[in-house]
């Protein structure tokens, strides 16, 4: 990572993290009315994967979206917008938080079916693989997904095929509401995948230069040919599983412990310490990511409620003819 | 130019030549490399016409990936009871991509099966599971009837721009009927009338056409005459058609090789009893298969599915038992 790309990351998180907690505030003042899954937290796997990714390279991710959304460069007054209901949402409303569509920018899309877009990404991969150009796929899940039947089929097929598939797994230790360990007796995700022999990496999901680094060395290595990978991101997410869970199922991590594994903090210190920007320009671009968001916020608030007529015309595309 | 041609070989002659039209088409299949699928792997090579695994979440997954992605994928399921070890993929993620982006993608895609065997298959080959896929969002369910159907509606579903279910009867397989040549589409969403008639309106899909049709030749011998109609394709379902049937007639059979609670003619009766009620002469009868689960043994499964006589026992019931003058 270089100064600029250092400065842009540092924004992206920045962006994120001041998104998700403005969003839970809207969500408790019940300006937001749907289900919300928050990644605070986890802002430095979004940020290092998104941020060197082309808009041709399609992503795919779950249900913990937003972050993923705004580091792949959907608009963030767009993404507000889509998760107050209102038309000028990247959907118009009709997909919200857990379906962040933005094509502009390759977010191909989000799903709520934990590891449901795993093999849907396999797809895109395998459609950059017959047009014969050096497009790739990337497909976020977090660890829960890993047990589900889907997850194995598609590493089956992405590795037969050798398709341009980078998995980004974020392992924060909580599938849903439950621990890990209750789930599976495997301690690594990059273990689970072994005997398929593709490339695989665990690594300090919170540490963003790590991350930057490992995918950046996957993402050259997916666009040369060498088939599907697998990047286990440990990481932690700060929030229940949903915004509103009281998540009385976990210990509350200390505040000084965070503010060392925290990855804005980790890069901002490490920035400044590179010479890359001094503290004030952090905290420049911190209170640039706080405008923003606000001004996210007034967008949203000004757009209309989308038409009741855009029911019929989304079930199918073409004409509606019966 | 039509010419004689069983079911099959249609269906297969639609996707052939819309391979050959459109480099985007892609066929996925688990047997892909066998003997009868061999002209397809000659013609478009091992990258178009694909071997999948025995994992049907992937399989219909990934068809969905490469269709957001612009190619039209094709997917070989052999029985529709395999669609249901991957119900996320049809019913929960690529129906759903196009209302949930708000229009941003489309999904093209067919996911081709077999349904309805009535040859002792027994409970997990032999399901009817139309109604299940009907009431989808986004999905599209084509059921043809005829040789030269097979091929159009194919064709029209390969080139339809949304994911379409398309069930193809199995005892139907070696069906012989006029097929036309070169490019031949059916437009979703019409129905076509297989038999005129004044007396009472049938309609039937898929083999039940076939048995409708024989009830039909025996209630003609009585002096009754019925007129039968095939939807075609059940989602989008033309009711236009059946109703303005029902307006002439004023008697209405259903007749569904689907369990009684969980067929299209419970939906068609619905639509007909809201919106046709004023033109009917007599109670709405359905003639489906037994809410059961398809037996083995011979006599107990032609026991759970229609036949001519069920079927033309209900006719002589509607307009034996009119509750207001004709």
């Amino acid at each position: 990572m270089n100064e600029v790309q250092g400065r842009d990351v540092l924004d992206t998180m920045w962006r994120i993290r001041h998104f998700e907690e403005r969003v839970g505030r809207l969500k408790r003042a019940d300006e937001v009315h749907g289900l919300i899954h928050s990644s605070l937290g986890q802002e430095g796997v979004a940020a290092g994967v998104c941020r060197q990714l082309r808009d041709d390279d399609a992503v795919y991710s779950g249900h913990r979206a937003h972050g993923h959304a705004i580091a792949k460069g959907a608009p963030m007054d767009r993404v507000m917008a889509e998760l107050m209901g209102r038309d000028d949402g990247l959907c118009h409303g009709l997909g919200g938080s857990m379906h962040l569509v933005d094509v502009e920018h390759g977010l191909m899309g989000a799903t709520g079916v934990v590891g449901g877009n795993v093999p849907i990404a396999l797809g895109s991969a395998l459609a950059a693989q017959l047009r014969g150009d050096d497009a790739v796929a990337v497909v976020f899940f977090g660890d829960g997904a890993v047990q589900a039947g889907h997850f194995n089929e598609t590493i089956n097929l992405a590795t037969l095929w050798g398709s341009p598939l980078i998995l980004v797994c974020e392992n924060n230790g909580f599938a849903e509401f439950t621990l890990r360990s209750a789930h599976t007796v495997v301690e690594r995700v990059s273990d689970v995948v072994a005997p398929y022999g593709l490339t695989r990496e665990t690594i300090d999901g919170n540490d963003v230069l790590a991350v930057w680094d490992a995918f950046g060395r996957f993402l050259e290595a997916a666009r040369r040919g060498a088939g599907p990978l697998l990047l286990e991101c440990l990481t932690h997410r700060l929030s229940g599983h949903y915004e509103g869970d009281p998540a009385k199922y976990r210990e509350a991590i200390a505040q000084d412990e965070w503010q060392q594994v925290d990855p804005i903090l980790r890069l901002q210190r490490h920035g400044i310490g590179a010479g890359w920007f001094g503290s004030d320009e952090a905290a420049a671009i911190e209170a640039g990511a706080v405008a923003q968001v606000e001004a996210a916020v007034a967008f949203a608030r000004e757009s209309p409620w989308p038409d009741e007529a855009l029911i019929a015309e989304m079930v199918y595309a073409g004409a509606v003819d019966a | 130019m039509p010419r004689e041609l069983p079911y099959i070989v249609a269906i297969n002659e639609a996707i052939h030549l819309e391979m050959a039209r459109d480099e985007d088409v892609l066929y996925f299949g688990q047997n892909m490399a066998t003997t009868e699928n061999e002209d397809f792997v000659k013609a478009f090579g091992k990258d178009r016409v694909r071997v999948t695994p025995i994992s049907e979440t992937a399989e219909i997954g990934l068809a969905v990936g490469a269709a957001l992605a612009g190619k039209r994928p094709v997917v070989e399921l052999y029985m529709a009871e395999f669609m249901l070890v991957a119900m996320d993929q049809v019913t929960n993620e690529g129906n759903r991509f196009r209302a949930m982006s708000g229009g941003q993608v489309t999904v093209p895609l067919v996911l081709k099966a077999g349904y309805g065997f009535a040859a002792g298959w027994a409970g997990q080959h032999t399901g009817v599971l139309t109604n299940l896929f009907m009431g989808v969002p986004g999905l599209k369910v084509a059921v043809p009837s005829t040789a030269a159907d097979a091929k159009g509606l194919m064709a029209t579903a390969i080139r339809d721009d949304n994911p379409v279910v398309y069930l193809h009867h199995y005892l139907l397989t070696l069906e012989h009927g006029d097929v036309p040549e070169g490019e031949h589409l059916v437009p979703f969403g019409e129905a076509a009338i297989r038999r005129s008639g004044g007396d009472v309106t049938i309609v039937a899909t898929g083999w039940m056409v076939d048995r409708s049709l024989a009830a039909a030749d025996t209630l003609a011998g009585e002096g009754i005459k019925a007129e039968i109609i095939d939807p075609r394709t059940v989602a989008p379902l033309d009711t236009k058609t059946i109703l303005e049937s029902v307006e002439r007639t004023g008697r209405l059979v259903l007749v569904d090789q689907a369990p009684r609670h969980a067929a299209a003619a419970t939906v068609i009766a619905g639509e007909v009893a809201e919106h046709g009620f004023s033109s009917l002469k007599a109670p709405i009868v359905q003639v489906t298969g037994r809410d059961a689960t398809v037996p083995y043994s011979e006599p107990l499964e032609a026991y759970v599915i229609p036949d001519e006589e069920r079927i033309a026992g209900a006719v002589r019931r509607v307009l034996g038992t009119s509750p207001v003058a004709a």
